[in-house]
């Protein structure tokens, strides 16, 4: 029984397609304004915030904070879930439940226990950024690479592959750098680019413990020249596009499934 | 390192003066807080799933499908202060849209509307509440399957009744859990309501914003307090949403 497309569906796709799509178009009209007239068309305001030196200082922290975030999540967590996969089976309910712990402990309650916990370490951690908020962004990473590589894991033959690798003699770190890790690379690429798109976005840590990030950039911008605000808007959108789209053109070969939640 | 920081979370707590967050202005942000949460799980959840169920229908070309899931794993992303400027550019005082509308000769801002209010927080919440929806309940209208609503069909059974006894009850549970979930997301947002309103509409987690950094109001130990009634809403919410996410999946093998 095939049906036509019908009515109310286009409908409601409608409203849902305007809904998304309208603030973007108001955005992209609203930086293509003359900053002095109001009126259309110019890209002074893309010039404007290409040339300011704060805009790549604050662009290049970020993406360092991302890149650390994602080596040092990956670096704990693919020997853990490599391990709990091939011998302690029995704790992955009790790590997916751990990794369900940052969606009830939200970036806002998190920061104030940050806060608390780390005022007395030493200021080379606490007064960095790439110390202190690496830490909490490692957390908020810890779910979704958590889910990403769980998946990963599940699709391959952990056990086959392990001892096959040792049966021809290879050592530990052999195994998981040059058999495991190769065959979960779209897994843990697929944790990494949600991770870039967290990081390059998250603005409560950062500002709470007062560190300048490209989102923070982004609200002084936001509170200080209007249009130029909808070209940097823009640029932070077209980061997140971009990284999502490679999470999905990465998980084209194999489908894996992301975050718990989601 | 994990540990460590949600131990302490949970330390710091317990010092924490709770009795200060029961009273006022504090009792309004949890009132305001948990109004805005309500009316954009309710709305974003109603929106979604009718949204979601019309790209999945039989009938609507695939294409869709592929697009709408695409733009709302983008979307559910796009948070925070980008958005609350995209909202700023478009419906605020000068927004591009708001201007649209005065040329038409009706400007909201004559007639009692105002982005940087609650009402508006629930409009831009909604941006990344409906994308979640859609996400969270596309796998449970797949979970319908087509042979029960031919079944209903040739039983004589009309499309309202196939929904009022077959579709919306296996549908309950995860209807149920989408919308707790999109009670939680809403409730713990920071960034986007202070980006759109720089803390003018007293959100919870605004003001525990505010006593940790304000110069005026710091307080750290009335932050934690509040961060610690955040949790215990946030923790109830995720009491209901496990039992209910098990219940669901029963229909989605």
């Amino acid at each position: 029984m095939r049906r036509r497309f019908s009515w109310s569906a286009g409908i409601w796709l409608f409203i849902g397609a305007a809904y998304f799509l309208i603030p973007l178009i108001g955005t992209l009209l609203f930086s293509l304004k003359d900053g002095q007239t109001g009126t259309c068309c110019s890209l002074e305001n893309y010039g404007e915030i290409l040339h300011d030196p704060a805009f790549w200082k604050n662009l290049r922290i970020s993406a360092v904070l991302a890149v650390e975030t994602i080596v040092i999540a990956l670096a704990l967590l693919i020997p853990t879930v490599y391990w709990v996969h091939l011998k302690l089976p029995k704790l992955r309910p009790v790590i997916s439940f751990l990794a369900l712990i940052p969606f009830v402990i939200p970036p806002i309650i998190l920061v104030v226990g940050l806060l608390d916990v780390y005022k007395s370490s030493p200021t080379w951690f606490y007064a960095q950024p790439y110390g202190f908020l690496v830490a909490a962004y490692v957390i908020l990473a810890f779910p979704y690479i958590y889910f990403a590589l769980d998946a990963g894991f599940r699709a391959i033959d952990v056990h086959t592959l392990t001892e096959a690798s040792q049966n021809l003699g290879a050592s530990w770190p052999t195994t998981l750098l040059r058999v495991i890790l190769p065959n979960i690379r779209v897994a843990a690429m697929a944790g990494a680019f949600l991770t870039l798109a967290i990081v390059m976005g998250e603005y409560t840590i950062a500002s709470l413990a007062t560190f300048d990030t490209f989102p923070i950039y982004l609200q002084y911008i936001n509170q200080n020249k209007a249009y130029p605000a909808g070209a940097v808007t823009l640029i932070a959108f077209a980061i997140t596009w971009v990284a999502m789209l490679s999470l999905l053109l990465v998980g084209r070969d194999r489908p894996v499934t992301v975050g718990g939640a989601k | 390192m994990l540990f460590g920081a949600f131990q302490s979370t949970d330390g710091g707590f317990t010092l924490a003066n709770l009795e200060e967050i029961t009273k006022e202005p504090h009792r309004t942000s949890f009132k305001t807080s948990i109004e805005v949460s309500l009316v954009t799980a309710v709305l974003g959840g109603a929106l979604g799933f009718l949204i979601a169920y019309s790209m999945i229908r039989d009938g609507t070309p695939k294409f869709f499908r592929t697009a709408f899931t695409t733009f709302a794993g983008v979307a559910s992303q796009f948070a925070g202060i980008p958005l609350a400027f995209a909202f700023i550019a478009t419906l605020g005082t000068i927004g591009t849209v708001t201007q649209f509308l005065a040329r038409l000769g009706y400007d909201p801002y004559q007639h009692g509307f105002t982005l940087f209010s609650k009402v508006g927080i629930e409009i831009v919440y909604l941006y990344f509440q409906i994308p979640l929806m859609i996400l969270v309940i596309a796998p449970a209208i797949d979970g319908l399957k087509r042979e029960w609503r031919e079944a209903a069909s040739n039983l004589g059974a009309t499309p309202r009744q196939f929904w009022r006894h077959v579709g919306l009850p296996v549908l309950t549970p995860s209807l149920l859990g989408a919308v707790v979930l999109l009670f939680g997301n809403s409730f713990a947002a920071y960034a986007t309501a202070y980006g759109l309103t720089g803390g003018s509409v007293p959100l919870v987690p605004i003001t525990i914003g505010f006593y940790i950094s304000g110069d005026v109001l710091s307080n750290p130990h009335l932050a934690e307090a509040l961060a610690l009634g955040m949790f215990i809403v946030l923790a109830a919410m995720m009491a209901v949403y496990v039992p209910l996410q098990r219940v669901s999946s029963r229909w989605m093998k």
